[in-house]
């Protein structure tokens, strides 16, 4: 198993192991690391990243949003916040995301910058809340 | 000369303030190893961030100055400071805020003499206490420091936004980070760290290897770099809110064991004047039983 994954958070590093291929969700769409590839630089949405040993998905963890900086050997994932799947809460995420469509309610028609965030905010949510329930009925 | 009863009195004060200062150690040296170990839990984060910009930077170099964010190239002028200035909430901790603010007014002394315009952004309630005082008129904002707790991302995260804000409406052009950097739990060193424009020439001349120009990015380079650079500058923020959370309990750990050993040598100090006062009573008395006996 040639390819090493790292999963860092500001906090702390969760996952630094060798893996065969690990799918991460890229800002435009999910892409594959795997050995011998060329160097890419990615940002991430918020999504699941799949480890894969041979042809099964061994761990899944969400990340919301962040970096990936993939090559031939290493493939490290810098994630504004990361979780096993199975830790990831439905109930709290779901508060989460009324939160934020309050705040969305609220804010300036106009203030660009301020919608970016939040709709980049709130499709991440979004996401958890999605792995969330299909996490639990898997 | 103080009576038996004050210095036994006093024994019993100094003995009772040892008991807090050996206390105040114990706990400092705990929360030290905890933040020692959580600052070392940061640095992979800090690192792979590290090495992402370097790419990044050596990647966008050839484009010019004013297509590049203001975060890594500047405004282009050198007029307005600002300044962040983290210290401890709490005091007790030996020189450990009074360095810092040392430093910080030295460097707002010398861009006030070159004339520029200097603004301030205190974390931490010590240090906001002492230079609020003094430059009232330069104060943006005072920021809460940990307060002994864990430090959490999101002070960084507040921080590092409220200085690309700042940025953004042009309302400073430059930003250096002032802050104690661990060096062991005897000594932390002031360290003056320029945030904005950020200093990565020196990184990306030591990693400019083969594959370096091969890199794809996805979306494109200024994108990323838009998005990568707050981040950028938060992890900044957040290693040095680490680095002055160890700092604070080690400069507290030194700072309560010497007052511990202060306080033993205080307590054998007056043990010993005690036990001369009690001596020199009992003589006193038996010189006056002798001589009352002598006289009749």
């Amino acid at each position: 198993m040639p390819l090493r994954i790292e999963i860092v958070s500001p906090e702390k590093r969760l996952v630094d192991r060798q893996v065969d291929m690990a799918v991460v969700p890229g800002m435009e769409g999910d892409i594959a690391a795997m050995p011998d590839r060329a160097p890419l630089m990615l940002q991430l949405r918020g999504g699941v990243v799949a480890l894969y040993e041979g042809d099964k998905i061994v761990d899944r963890y969400f990340v919301g949003g962040g970096f990936a900086d993939m090559g031939a050997e290493h493939c490290t994932i810098l994630a504004d916040s990361a979780q096993l799947m199975s830790e990831l809460s439905a109930d709290e995420a779901r508060d989460r995301l009324r939160d934020l469509e309050t705040t969305w309610a609220q804010i300036e028609p106009n203030d660009v910058d301020t919608h970016d965030r939040l709709s980049r905010e709130i499709q991440s949510v979004r996401a958890e809340l999605e792995a969330a329930e299909g996490g639990a009925s898997v | 000369m103080p009576s038996l009863k004050e210095l036994r009195g006093r024994i019993t004060g100094v003995k009772s303030t040892r008991k807090i200062t050996n206390a105040m150690k114990m706990v400092a040296a705990s929360k030290l190893r905890r933040a020692q170990s959580q600052a070392e839990a940061a640095r992979p984060y800090a690192e792979a961030m590290g090495r992402m910009m370097a790419e990044l930077a050596a990647a966008s170099r050839g484009s010019d100055a004013s297509s590049l964010p203001k975060l890594l190239a500047g405004t282009g002028k050198d007029q307005v400071h600002l300044l962040v200035i983290l210290t401890s909430d709490r005091g007790l901790a030996g020189g450990f805020n009074a360095n810092i603010v040392r430093s910080a007014r030295q460097l707002i002394r010398t861009l006030q003499d070159e004339g520029r315009t200097v603004r301030l952004l205190p974390v931490g309630r010590k240090g906001a206490d002492i230079l609020a005082k003094e430059y009232p008129d330069l104060m943006v904002e005072r920021v809460a420091g940990t307060e002994g707790r864990d430090v959490g991302f999101d002070k960084a995260e507040y921080v590092g936004k409220k200085i690309v804000s700042m940025l953004e409406a042009g309302e400073i052009d430059r930003c250096t980070l002032i802050y104690n950097r661990f060096v062991n739990a005897m000594s932390q060193i002031a360290i003056q760290l320029p945030l904005v424009p950020l200093s990565v020439a020196e990184n990306d001349n030591v990693d400019t290897s083969a594959d370096a120009a091969q890199y794809e990015f996805e979306p494109d380079e200024a994108t990323l770099l838009a998005s990568l650079l707050p981040r950028n500058l938060q992890v900044q923020i957040f290693s040095a809110l680490l680095e002055s959370a160890a700092g604070e309990q080690g400069a507290r750990m030194t700072a309560m064991d010497n007052a511990s050993r202060n306080a033993s040598k205080a307590i054998d100090r007056l043990s010993q004047k005690y036990n001369r006062t009690r001596q020199a009573n009992i003589t006193n008395e038996l010189i006056e039983i002798i001589s009352g006996a002598e006289a009749v």
